[in-house]
């Protein structure tokens, strides 16, 4: 097999607070492969925003590396680390869309940071828009879009500089279940057409098994277990995973009780 | 009563109060301007270099705010005084509004530039991040991020700066600086004439009134085009 597109090697992170230290991440290792849907899973705290934001290194490891195709991340000088997260795309749960700015001007923003002309802009925006299929929205403010609207254009946005990567942390669980679908529908369908590779944080195995083929189980700052999707499900080996199991198919039950159809 | 009324709204005072006011706009409008540009400066500075800002400048950042805070900390008149031989020379005015205007400036761009500070500090963490993430060099996400998305409350708080400088213009008054507050305290004060100083009085209350409403005016309406109210 050829090398993996991300390698993510014996990563540690610790936060110090007032000579309190917090170690997150205990020694991450982790390989993605191009074109991959990877996801995420794990309890509350159990550093998946912290290891997320250590590849578009909003947070710098305190060991281990990180390596992107062939440059480590790490070793990026200021500019070049601009440069480097230009190609990667982010969409957050809360969306961060700028309310300052029409769906055109955030979707434009990378744009513009990327030094691209107005024209190309004008062209890119506009295909942009219409692939996450919100081309009727170009002039509205975020202030007027529903929540399903906002995490589209959120990820038209991170979409817009045609990125390598596109990193999502819980990108759907401010979104009803339908919604949710839809969203995850356009990830899988960007991933065919695009070749993106996407990482994907969640609380929910649902979403994992409607929307990865690999998968790892993040446990107190350690992996639990990695592997494809179909294997993990079929043979959970980590405590977590059957919590995360069991839960979701008592979920479903409930959701049966009062009369819902589930995911 | 109402002779005392007729008195306040006679020629006669007006031939004082009106120039008096012109004086008053003409120091705070100077004065505002250069807070402005001072605060705006100063703010985005204290924002971007504490620990944590886009570019943390740690020691820079203690000294600078410690500059800040101590001509924050002593009362404006005394600033006002401290700052009025240099407010001269700069002007190469030693007497009259002009003489003041640096002066007053100087009072005015520590309280704006923590205004200025405060309302970026408002924008979401996650906006920022997002910024940050997409690559934007941090002139950008100044320029084109955090300062957009502070308008509305940017435009109350330069409102409260004007208002602060009105008010500050007639303590200015009473070091011959002319304007509503010397005519305050020449003619109300010294000389008891109540006419003159309720005059005074109605001029400010109306001109704070109107700035205050205007300011509220422009905010709303940027939230409301962006629909956020
Ligand atoms: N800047 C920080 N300083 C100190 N501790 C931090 C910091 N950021 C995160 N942590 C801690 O790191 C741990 C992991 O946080 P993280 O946000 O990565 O969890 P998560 O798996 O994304 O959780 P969730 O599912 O709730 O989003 C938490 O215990 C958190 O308190
Ligand atoms: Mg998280």
């Amino acid at each position: 097999m050829a090398a993996p597109f991300i390698e993510i090697k014996n990563v540690s992170k610790i936060f110090k607070n007032q000579d309190k230290e917090f170690k997150v991440l205990k020694g991450i290792n982790l390989e993605i492969q191009k074109g991959d849907i990877f996801g995420i899973i794990g309890f509350s705290g159990a550093g998946k925003s912290t290891l997320i934001r250590c590849i578009n290194r909003l947070e710098t490891v305190s060991s281990g590396t990180i390596r992107i195709g062939n440059y480590e991340i790490d070793k990026l000088s200021k500019k070049e680390m601009n440069l480097y997260r230009q190609k990667i795309g982010i969409i957050f749960q809360h969306f961060n869309l700028f309310d300052s700015k029409t769906v055109f001007g955030n979707v434009a923003f990378p744009l513009e940071v990327a030094g691209k002309s107005k024209q190309e802009i004008e062209k890119r925006v506009a295909e942009i828009l219409d692939l996450v299929n919100i081309s009727d929205k170009k002039d509205f403010y975020p202030g007027q879009l529903s929540g399903g609207q906002k995490q589209r254009v959120g990820i038209a946005r991170a979409l817009a500089n045609n990125p390598d990567i596109l990193l999502s942390d819980e990108a759907t669980s401010a979104l009803d279940p339908v919604t949710s679908l839809s969203v995850l529908d356009i990830l899988k369908d960007i991933n065919k057409k695009l070749r993106l590779t996407i990482i994907l944080i969640t609380h929910s195995l649902d979403v994992i098994k409607y929307t990865c083929n690999n998968m790892a189980v993040l446990e107190n700052g350690l992996i639990a277990e990695k592997g494809s999707v179909r294997e993990i499900f079929a043979n959970p080996s980590s405590e977590t995973t059957k919590v995360f199991i069991k839960n979701n198919s008592d979920l479903a039950k409930v959701d049966y009780l009062v009369g819902g159809e589930g995911i | 009563m109402k002779e005392f009324l007729a008195q306040v709204f006679s020629v006669e005072v007006w031939e004082y109060v009106l120039p008096a006011t012109w004086q008053t706009i003409y120091m705070t409008a100077i004065s505002t301007t250069i807070t402005i540009t001072f605060g705006l400066l100063f703010g985005v500075l204290l924002y971007v270099t504490d620990k944590d800002g886009l570019h943390p400048m740690a020691i820079f950042n203690k000294v600078f705010g410690a500059i800040i805070n101590s001509v924050l900390s002593l009362p404006s008149m005394i600033v006002v005084i401290i700052f009025l031989p240099l407010s001269k020379f700069i002007v190469g005015v030693s007497y009259g509004p002009k003489a003041f205007i640096v002066s007053l400036a100087i009072v005015c761009i520590p309280i704006f530039s923590r205004l200025v500070e405060n309302s970026i500090l408002e924008v979401s963490k996650g906006k920022v991040e997002a910024a940050k993430a997409m690559g934007a060099p941090n002139w950008d996400i100044i320029l084109k991020i955090m300062l957009p998305e502070s308008l509305p409350t940017l435009i109350r708080n330069f409102v409260v700066l004007t208002i602060t400088l009105v008010s500050i213009t007639a303590i200015a008054g009473s070091f011959g600086a002319g304007g509503l507050g010397e005519l305050a305290v020449r003619f109300g004060y010294n000389r008891y004439r109540t006419d003159i100083l309720v005059a005074v009085i109605i001029v400010l209350l109306a001109g704070v009134e109107v700035l205050q409403l205007f300011g509220a005016f422009i905010s709303k309406k940027i939230l409301k085009k962006r629909h956020l109210v």
